[in-house]
């Protein structure tokens, strides 16, 4: 979607050629895109998703933090007992379930867009000055990342919580960066192995800055990689977010992230299924669409599987 | 070899370092002053800080402190735990044949299987079988684990009855550790039925933590053999009449499997990620759940002994992994 706008942008500026070639580009990766069926039917799933997200307060019959004393743990509708009033049923204290699990999609698609919007700045960035400059800030950037890899991410993502305490921002931001390295190293390879390129030396020759050199000249052409190791990280994000919610340490109760709710329903799992049952599911599919994007991206911006 | 295994350890010393000055700092960038924090609720008089001040080194300044610090951990001193009063060295001992014994089924479950499915899917590539299971793959690979122990937990422990919810082994067993992994011990005390409780205590932790692995395991091994089926090499073999079993188990999979390989030694992050979850929600008395228990305890120098460790272990597994893979794979060891 960012490339249509970036086309439509172009549009207006450039001349008719640059537009259609722009065209012809987005044909090309949207032909390779739609050959992988999973990866669409993830995309549908996905915006589907997003929809819910953005209409959540039109879309949700009640409050997701309105209790009712008078329907504890009421089972979903086609169950005994259960009544269309609360169609997914109620939690221990007679919350809407189908009510937090929307606006749990909020929460969830937050997490992924915050947290691969910082580890891919910071990553890029680093990434970028490592592979342009090389020397010693070279060696002090891939020392740090492989410091930070040599720690399991969850443990690290957990210790850096206790640091600077449990909620839900401080957990993307320690996720971030347990993130990080992977964006420097792939960032730092790909420029290393631009840099000594023709356009390169020849856009040098004309004159170029050192800045437009490394961020208009060889940053686009390092794109394709990160953009699907982004989907890979949006769709951890998530997991991971979930995870330390699950265990006490991100979003706090009575927020509606689905990882917290899943811990809030522990334990009830053998008297009420559903309390624990339909919040992973929503991991799992949300998780799941994105991963499917994940292949088809790769499959449509890796000139390697073009060939076959 | 010699001078290949030497520089793979030299890369090692400096990542140490920055691990140790990872544990070090995290002590003290904690809120508030760690040795109030040792103090607990009650507090303590003028004095007896000053003196625990000397006492932990705190009067120093930071580089001394560091450089004491890595002394302590270099000589096997990692501090004693707030809580038990124990070394937390000790701790880890006690607790650490545990997490290995899960990771290690975990790990084999993955490895077994994921080959076994994604040699299939490849040499069969399009059929129903590598679309139905590099499905099921993608979706254990999407798998919130902490939510999927909790599913196996309500169909095998609550609907049918068969697995028991948490722990290693019945508490109707008990004999003293001789090993430390409790599949070995039961076996060793020759208690009837010990095994057997050891063993069911052990399926599902098993399965979940392995989940994940294997779905990756299985989707590196159709994508390494995709790309060794169509080299030349194969084709040859083909042509000379050898049978399909033979070109795929011999001369196909010997090749594929290094990148594979690598794939399962980078398994072992992601497996002492997923025993923090996997043991918190078993209630397995391994690492993972220690950790957990120690950050929600405050329990720091436990937190700071255990991330040094845990690292160090990653560390060292990560390196058997590069000298198996040059083992495996001649042409990088120059």
């Amino acid at each position: 979607m960012a490339q249509e706008r970036a086309a439509s942008d172009g549009e207006a500026r450039a001349p008719v050629d640059a537009w259609a070639m722009r065209r012809a580009m987005l044909a090309e990766f949207w032909f390779y895109f739609s050959q992988n069926r999973g990866a669409v039917i993830g995309l549908f799933v996905f915006v589907a998703i997003v929809m819910i997200a953005v209409f959540a307060p039109l879309l949700a019959p009640y409050s997701p933090i309105l209790q009712n004393r008078g329907a504890l743990l009421l089972p979903p509708f086609w169950q005994e007992g259960g009544s269309l009033a609360y169609p997914l049923g109620t939690d221990a204290v007679g919350r809407d379930m189908l009510s937090r699990l929307i606006y749990g999609a909020r929460f969830s698609l937050f997490i992924g867009m915050f947290v691969v919007a910082l580890s891919v700045t910071s990553g890029v960035l680093l990434g970028l000055a490592a592979g342009y400059f090389r020397g010693w800030l070279d060696v002090a950037i891939v020392r740090l990342m492989d410091v930070i890899l040599a720690f399991p991410s969850l443990l690290l993502a957990l210790v850096l919580v206790a640091i600077i305490g449990p909620g839900l921002i401080n957990a993307m931001i320690a996720i971030a960066l347990v993130y990080q390295p992977h964006f420097v190293r792939l960032t730092r390879g790909s420029v290393m192995a631009e840099r000594g390129r023709e356009y390169v030396t020849a856009s040098r020759v004309a004159g170029a800055g050192r800045l437009r050199l490394m961020f208009l000249t060889i940053l686009p052409n390092c794109l394709a990689p990160l953009i699907v190791q982004a989907t890979l990280a949006f769709s951890s994000a998530i997991l991971d977010a979930a995870a330390l919610g699950f265990l006490g340490m991100g979003a706090q109760p009575p927020t509606p992230e689905w990882g917290t709710m899943l811990a809030e329903a522990r334990e009830f799992i053998l008297r009420a299924w559903w309390v624990v049952t339909f919040p992973g599911l929503a991991i799992l599919v949300t998780v799941l669409a994105i991963n499917l994007m994940g292949d088809g991206l790769r499959d449509a911006l890796d000139p390697k599987m073009k060939r076959g | 070899m010699l001078r290949f295994l030497l520089s793979r350890f030299a890369l090692l010393v400096p990542t140490f370092i920055g691990v140790s000055i990872v544990a070090f700092a995290f002590v003290r960038l904690l809120p508030g002053d760690p040795i109030l924090l040792l103090a607990g609720e009650r507090g303590m008089s003028a004095e007896r800080y000053a003196q625990l001040q000397e006492l932990y080194g705190f009067d120093k300044p930071i580089v001394v402190q560091y450089l004491i610090y890595l002394k302590d951990v270099l000589t096997g001193d990692l501090g004693t735990s707030i809580v038990t009063k124990r070394p937390v060295f000790d701790e880890f001992l006690v607790l650490f044949p545990a997490t290995i014994e899960l990771a290690v089924c975990a790990i084999l479950l993955a490895t077994v299987v994921g080959v076994t499915v994604g040699v299939i899917a490849a040499v069969r590539r399009g059929s129903w079988f590598d679309q139905g299971f590099m499905g099921v793959a993608l979706v254990g690979y999407s798998m919130p684990i902490f939510w999927w122990g909790l599913l196996l937990i309500i169909f095998f422990s609550g609907m049918l009855q068969w697995t028991p919810v948490s722990g290693r082994i019945s508490l109707l067993y008990y004999f003293p550790p001789v090993t430390g992994f409790m599949l070995i011990d039961s076996l060793l005390s020759g208690q009837e039925g010990a095994f057997r409780s050891a063993l069911s205590h052990l399926i599902l932790p098993t399965i979940v933590l392995g989940t994940i692995p294997l779905a990756v395991i299985a989707r590196q091994t159709r994508s390494a053999m995709l790309e060794v089926l169509g080299e030349d090499y194969v084709r040859t073999a083909r042509a000379k009449g050898l049978g399909p079993m033979r070109v795929v188990g011999l001369h196909a999979l010997r090749n594929a499997l290094i990148p594979v390989v690598t794939t399962i030694g980078l398994q072992v992050g992601v497996l002492l990620a997923g025993a923090i979850l996997t043991e918190t929600i078993f209630s397995w008395p391994g690492i993972g759940k220690w950790m957990v228990d120690s950050v929600s305890k405050r329990d720091y120098a436990v937190v700071q002994g255990g991330l040094l460790l845990i690292a160090g272990v990653i560390m060292l597994v990560n390196l058997l992994v590069d000298l198996l893979y040059g083992l495996v794979n001649p042409r990088i060891r120059h």
